[in-house]
């Protein structure tokens, strides 16, 4: 190509031409500014034994965290570590409540001015839109390097399995690292339940029955719910779908498979609920907003009911109301019986309070390098102290001290091992579980409605929210 | 030329004109450009980023084939009804018995029901209140396990129903007499003022002429306050139509919900291209309602 087959008037004119076909093509380009970026060139350091991300070690590094009930304390702890551990990076941390607002303009930019970033609270990001227009890193690099505490263990090995689950988007690749897990099921009084009753927490369907038979001679229910946000009950049948049908049906609901909702394994999970609702071992009326805290103080204080669907936020939550004797306990769902696929045990646990990388993070190794300094057994440990939260660092809280209903959270996981589902639906679907889950089983608790009609709202929902064109969908991988 | 009758309407229209531009301007900028604006909105697939491409119809396809829609309409819609009739009711029963339901005395020929000054203090009492704070205090008197209503029921030994969590009747209900409490007394104070407008010697007539309360009501009271109880009915028919905030405080969102309601749900959710579109039905809703009242409603008017 001659230099000189272009003279400068063209240039301008080809200039004048490209800005003007960039206007309207802004809008396009901001929903998929991958690929490319010359002009955001990561910087990146020598990889070293001390340093297997590379990261560059005076290159800044920006923390944007969001500032919520969990304030950002914790988070300054793991940035003051990365500041001992790369004195010249001049590591910097900045709290907000408007994560959206602050930070997603510069990343559709393909220009993020963060280089890790807590997404969190009311104005967060939709993680899935972030993560179709490759937007944000994926972290599996993190995940392969050796972790903070031991070199010879891989980040990965040393975290719970939730957290790679919770953080992938229906296709492989982690892209959210959460930092706590969560822990949703049945929770109850093993004071109540040992001494009051006489019985021990029923691994079968049957023993359900028994158990809450047993109570109701003794003028309790066996259940109870917030009437006010019945989809609480979710939290104790998920897991029994995924015990009946194995995690097929868990991954067809994510997917709003036709037919999700719609199988025998679903059907036979409705038809025992069924049972125990016509049996009137659910205690209700608890309505209005603060439904969850008059139900559990009925619980707790009033010893009226014996088990209820919740997560382990709840000992915490309860704490004011909650007598020093009663025991409490976190038990994984019943099997209805020997035809079930996955075994007693099986527990709902994802990884919560997630953080990002952004794509084009300036520093994206820093920002890497962060989270591997979150992943490590002190700051899990720090974490574990400041918020109550249970991390997902494996056994970083061993030997501390831990109120009970923590301790048999923290169990019932080691007992769980690799039988974890996680309902991502509730995520990316979040519709599916808050309105249509909601209003279904509140009419289903009642006995307004039977495990047909259930089926069929959900079934129906699914494919509603399927077919909307405002509802971004995951792809299966 | 000058004293042509034309140039002498122009040269008013101009003197009127210069007086009304700038509020004119402000009204078209702050009133009728969002209106154009969220018109034009409801045709895109806006989520609230950069992107707003046009979709034609779709958003009104969606809200027709959307049972949600549909259920929510169906309660705005009772209640546009049903409520402003409760209301207006009551509020010309109470407003008749401060204006002129009492006993005859001292020879005149209408007075109030004893003490009727501090009634008519007492009604306004919740239109003072903010509506958030009247839903989060009627919420705990129709709770279900600790509430006002069936601590009141319990004691005569009936089990109160679940009013708020569980039968979507029930809620209807309970919301229709919170709506009907809030805005009575507002109404007790409008008709009480428009029927204290009308003469005393119409009511002196009636009285020579031998009519009762009833008959005094309907063939004289009434049809001289016919105008106010019509605009009175638009306005009660438009907040029943809205009442977001009482059932979004009140009642839980699985039970009942109110066509704002929803639209709100869909803001929430990122669709704001549909939450639009619902907004502009909204729109076209209460305006066809107030039309229909108006034509309804048309009398002639009784100068007095």
């Amino acid at each position: 190509m001659g230099s000189t087959s272009i003279n400068r008037r063209d240039v301008m004119k080809r200039a004048a031409a490209t800005s003007l076909l960039a206007v309207p093509a802004v809008g396009a380009l901001s929903s998929c500014a991958s690929g490319g970026g010359e002009e955001n060139k990561a910087e990146k350091g020598e990889k070293s034994k001390k340093n297997p991300l590379g990261v560059k070690a005076d290159a800044g590094l920006a923390v944007v965290v969001f500032n919520g009930g969990y304030g950002d304390k914790y988070a300054q702890f793991v940035t003051d570590m990365y500041k001992k551990r790369y004195p010249d990076s001049d590591a910097g941390q900045k709290s907000t409540t408007k994560i959206a607002t602050q930070v997603q303009p510069k990343i559709v930019r393909g220009k993020p001015t963060a280089d890790v970033i807590n997404n969190s609270g009311a104005d967060q990001m939709n993680p899935g839109k972030l993560v179709s227009n490759k937007q944000v890193a994926d972290l599996t690099e993190l995940l392969d390097a050796p972790s903070w505490d031991d070199p010879s263990v891989k980040v990965r090995d040393i975290l719970e399995p939730a957290v790679e689950a919770s953080g992938n988007f229906g296709g492989s690749g982690t892209f959210q690292a959460g930092i706590s897990l969560t822990v949703y099921g049945t929770f109850y009084s093993k004071k109540l339940l040992e001494e009051g009753l006489d019985s021990a927490y029923p691994k079968t369907w049957d023993e359900m029955l028994a158990v809450c038979k047993k109570a109701k001679a003794k003028g309790i229910h066996g259940w109870s719910y917030p009437g006010g946000h019945p989809r609480y009950m979710f939290f104790s049948i998920y897991t029994m779908f995924a015990q009946r049908g194995g995690r097929e049906i868990t991954t067809a609901m994510d997917h709003l498979e036709p037919g999700a909702w719609k199988n025998d394994a679903v059907k036979d999970v409705f038809e025992a609920w069924e049972e125990l609702v016509a049996k009137k071992y659910v205690l209700t009326g608890f309505d209005g907003t603060e439904a969850h805290t008059e139900m559990q103080t009925a619980w707790t204080k009033g010893g009226k009911c014996v088990f209820v669907p919740n997560g382990s936020w709840v000992e915490n939550e309860a704490k004011d109301t909650t007598p020093k004797d009663f025991g409490m306990s976190f038990g994984p769902s019943p099997s209805l019986d020997s035809g079930d696929k996955m075994p007693f045990g099986t527990i709902n646990a994802p990884a919560g309070e997630f953080y990002v990388v952004p794509e084009k993070a300036q520093n994206r190794q820093g920002g890497l390098e962060w989270l591997r300094a979150m992943y490590s057994k002190e700051a899990a440990l720090n974490n574990f102290k400041e918020l109550s939260a249970l991390p997902v660092v494996k056994g970083a809280i061993d030997g501390q001290k831990m109120p009970h209903g923590v301790a048999s959270v923290q169990a019932a996981i080691k007992t769980a091992g690799e039988n974890v589902v996680i309902a991502k639906h509730m995520d990316w679907y979040n519709e599916l579980f808050r309105e249509d889950f909601n209003n279904m089983i509140a009419k289903f608790m009642l006995g307004q409605i039977g495990t047909k009609q259930a089926m069929d709202i959900m079934e129906k929902a699914g494919a509603r929210i399927l077919k909307d064109p405002d509802v971004v969908k995951v792809k299966k991988s | 030329m000058r004293y042509d009758r034309r140039y002498r309407t122009l040269d008013k229209y101009r003197f009127i004109a210069g007086f009304l531009a700038l509020p004119l301007a402000f009204y078209a900028l702050f009133v009728i450009s969002p209106f154009i604006q969220a018109i034009y909105y409801s045709f895109t697939d806006w989520s609230g980023g950069p992107v707003a491409n046009f979709i034609g119809f779709d958003n009104f396809t969606k809200m027709w084939n959307d049972e949600r829609f549909w259920d929510s309409l169906e309660v705005s819609v009772i209640l546009a009804v049903v409520a402003p009739l409760i209301t207006l009711v009551l509020g010309m029963f109470f407003a008749y018995m401060i204006t002129s339901g009492g006993r005859h005395r001292k020879g005149q020929a209408i007075a109030g029901v004893a003490g009727s000054s501090f009634y008519k203090v007492v009604y306004f009492f919740p239109q003072v209140l903010s509506v958030a704070i009247i839903a989060v205090v009627w919420g705990r008197v129709f709770n279900t396990n600790s509430g006002l209503i069936n601590g009141g029921l319990d004691k005569v030994g009936f089990d109160g129903p679940a009013w708020l969590g569980g039968d979507r009747s029930l809620a209807l209900i309970a919301v229709m007499i919170v709506l009907s409490w809030s805005f009575v007394g507002f109404y007790v104070v409008l008709f009480s003022a428009a029927m204290g407008a009308i003469p005393r010697d119409i009511y002196e007539a009636a009285l020579l002429d031998g009519a009762g309360r009833g008959r005094t009501f309907f063939s004289v009271t009434l049809p001289l306050i016919w105008d106010t109880v019509r605009t009175g009915w638009i306005y009660m028919g438009i907040q029943a139509l809205d009442s977001f905030a009482i059932v979004l405080v009140m009642v839980p969102e699985h039970v009942l919900k109110v066509t704002p309601v929803f639209l709100y749900e869909r803001f929430r959710d990122g669709q704001y291209g549909y939450a639009t579109s619902i907004g502009v039905v909204l729109l076209v809703l209460s305006m066809a309602f107030s039309l229909i009242v108006m034509r309804i409603g048309n009398r002639d008017r009784i100068e007095y």
